[in-house]
């Protein structure tokens, strides 16, 4: 090693000690920021308006469900955690528009990977992937959601399901939908 | 040896414990507070008032943990580790005195064990060159590579840093012309030592860092690279041992420096109120606490080969020159 | 029967027992442990000596430094277990030999001189500082002093120069 290098080598170190230095006073400036913490179970941070939570069934505005019992969201599930059993509808006892409703309708939400492919493959926009993110459950019986866990209430101005309804009105199983695009 | 002198070392020594284990309790609220505030965060703030009964619920938790000893560990060695660990840790304050002499009731008190012996910087260096049994047995009696590879490195790296340790205390020696702690703190009367010597005040500050295994000097248990290194197979009590001992040495580090080298228990006003002597000192050491924790805060882990180089190519000459540099001045000066 | 005496007749029991631990034990980490035990009481009892330097020294030295080397090669060797491949056959008479020399040495001293008793009664509080061992140190036995340090200087060399060979061989 050559006195060149050698001084050139402790200019180096000097000047590495302002680096540290610098170090030093970044973590030091930020103890007086804010925290970013949330203090959580009594502030929640509001999620994004797309997040994908727990799923919901909705309604229409007079009462009826949406869900037709069609079973494509099982189909389209990948992880396989939607079971539906379909029966038929009638006049007297009409649950959803068309034959058919949902009889049975869980989501086993320990399989399910909230990917929300079950919102996309539903021809009447029935399920839904909403807000609720504070799923935690003491067994695994407690994490299969019924449809009487997963539908929402009744609508203002509409009436429970079953509704006795007068024939031939509710016969179309899809309702027509604005092009999205 | 009269009871009542016996008696007043008996609860002296058990105030010097308490510091220890009181003060490890709460250092690891106060690491794990400024440490998050450091990053922005809040830090634990549910137990209790500021989060202030967080150490007795970990303290909880720890000790209802299973106890678990590995197949291939030597039970004997693996169960003795974390005892010979703290035991340093707890010993090593016996020279540090707290605060002045103080007549109490007609009597004369000293703030401390063994304060005036006439090789208390020795005992210091003595303690901290024993304190890397426990790391070692840790990691060979736990039959896991990755503890070993913890203990190999500890003791690599503890004996590189004691000799830059001891070199550095050798300045305030030299200017104290003493070994005694009291002599020293004594000579710090109208000028701390840091000022006479940053030099030594530096070189003392990396070198206890290593040898304390504190970041960014913690390869014994550098997490990414050995899971916890030498403590990796430890689980409840013993565990909280080892986290005793780190953080007792932590403590003790920060008394040393701040006796050696930022005036011990002196400050203003002390003839006339004796007892602001452990105030002063008190301060002093969680100031310095809080400047370990910072560098945690800041500075990512060394490299090994790193820092073997740097211990022994750098902070070993640093030192030495330092000691040189102040015999010189002190010859020149005359003393 | 002081309390020194019974104090010297339990460090020294502890003494001899860690020493022959140290011999008899199988596991190569647990003699090294054994010495450091050994150390330990030893410097405990230069403590009773009114030794305190040399107490402490033997603790950083023995025990903190060249112990703590020993573990580190055991540990990274592999070690641990005695190797099988038996002893060394000169090793018994020799060991024999040497205790047997020992054994006459002290003997020739104790009987020479008598068992000492109340040594520590008549030494100035000076005795065994730093600063009396400094002065002696570096005046009486200035000579000796020099030459161990030079000794150690020409091993570290000697390291120095062999890793360094092996260094080049490997490039």
């Amino acid at each position: 090693m050559n006195l060149m290098g050698l001084l050139r080598g402790l200019w180096a170190a000097f000047l590495s000690m302002f680096e540290m230095l610098r170090g030093l006073w970044t973590t030091f400036r930020s103890m007086f920021e804010t925290p970013v913490t949330y203090q959580y179970p009594e502030v929640k941070r509001p999620v994004r308006e797309r997040f994908k939570g727990r799923h919901v069934l909705k309604r229409y505005d007079n009462g009826l469900e949406r869900c037709i019992g069609c079973a494509l969201c099982a189909a389209a599930c990948p992880a396989d955690a939607i079971f539906v059993e379909a029966a038929e509808n009638t006049d007297e006892e009409r649950y959803s528009p068309g034959e058919r409703y949902a009889r049975t309708y869980e989501i086993n939400l320990m399989r399910c990977i909230f990917c929300g492919y079950c919102e996309d493959a539903c021809p009447t926009e029935a399920i839904v992937l909403e807000h609720q993110y504070e799923l935690s459950f003491t067994s695994r019986r407690d994490a299969i959601y019924t449809k009487e866990l997963l539908i929402v209430p009744v609508p203002e101005g509409g009436k429970p399901t079953p509704q006795n309804v007068p024939v031939g009105m509710f016969n179309r199983a899809i309702p027509e939908m604005k092009d999205p695009a | 040896m009269s009871w009542a002198l016996l008696l007043e070392w008996v609860i002296k020594s058990a105030v010097i414990i308490m510091i220890i284990l009181g003060g490890f309790a709460y250092l690891t609220l106060f690491e794990r507070r400024v440490l998050a505030r450091m990053q922005t965060r809040i830090g634990p703030n549910r137990a209790g008032p500021w989060g202030l009964l967080q150490p007795v619920a970990d303290g909880i938790k720890l000790i209802f943990n299973e106890e678990l000893i590995p197949e291939q560990a030597d039970r004997v060695l693996f169960i003795l580790a974390p005892v010979i660990t703290v035991v340093p840790a707890l010993i090593i304050l016996a020279v540090i005195p707290l605060g002045p002499e103080v007549t109490l009731f007609g009597r004369r008190y000293v703030f401390g064990l063994a304060s005036n012996i006439n090789v208390g910087v020795l005992y210091i260096l003595a303690v901290a060159s024993i304190a890397v049994y426990g790391i070692v047995i840790a990691g060979w009696a736990s039959g896991n590579k990755y503890a070993l590879m913890g203990g190999v490195r500890s003791t690599a790296q503890m004996v590189s840093y004691e000799l830059a340790l001891a070199l550095a205390f050798v300045g305030p020696i030299m200017l104290a012309g003493s070994m005694s702690v009291d002599a020293i703190i004594e000579g710090q009367t109208h000028l701390w030592y840091v000022i006479l010597q940053p030099l030594g005040f530096l070189i003392f500050l990396i070198a206890a860092v290593a040898e304390i295994n504190r970041a960014p000097f913690d390869m014994p248990e550098a997490e990414q690279e050995l899971v916890a290194g030498y403590h990796a197979e430890y689980s409840g009590m013993k565990f909280a041992l080892f986290f005793m001992a780190e953080y007792g040495k932590m403590i003790a580090v920060s008394f040393i420096a701040a006796t050696m080298f930022l005036g011990g228990y002196l400050g203003p006003f002390l003839d006339r109120w004796p007892l602001l002597g452990p105030i002063y000192l008190f301060i002093k050491v969680v100031a310095l606490l809080f400047f370990l924790v910072w560098l945690r805060a800041t500075f990512p882990r060394f490299r090994y080969d790193q820092l073997m180089a740097f211990g022994w190519k750098i902070l070993l000459p640093l030192g030495l020159l330092n000691v040189v540099i102040t015999g010189v001045i002190i010859v020149l000066v005359g003393g | 029967m002081t309390i020194d005496l019974v104090l010297f007749l339990g460090l020294a029991l502890i003494a001899v027992l860690a020493a022959i631990a140290m011999i008899a034990s199988r596991n190569t980490v647990y003699s090294a442990l054994f010495l450091v035990f050994n150390f330990l009481t030893v410097a405990t009892l230069y403590l009773l000596l009114n030794a305190a330097f040399i107490a402490v020294v033997q603790i950083t030295v023995y025990a903190g430094a060249i112990m703590v080397l020993f573990l580190f090669v055991i540990m990274l060797l592999g070690t641990e277990r005695e190797s099988i491949g038996g002893r060394i056959r000169w090793q018994m008479p020799l060991a024999i030999v040497l205790g047997l020399a020992l054994a006459g040495e002290l003997a020739y001293v104790l009987l020479r001189n008598g068992i000492v008793q109340g040594l520590a009664a008549d030494l100035s509080t000076e005795f065994g500082s730093p600063a009396s061992i400094g002065r002696v140190l570096f005046s009486e036995y200035l000579v000796p002093f020099e030459v161990t340090s030079i000794l150690l200087l020409v091993a570290m060399i000697g390291a120095i120069v062999i890793t360094r060979k092996l260094r080049r061989e490997g490039k």
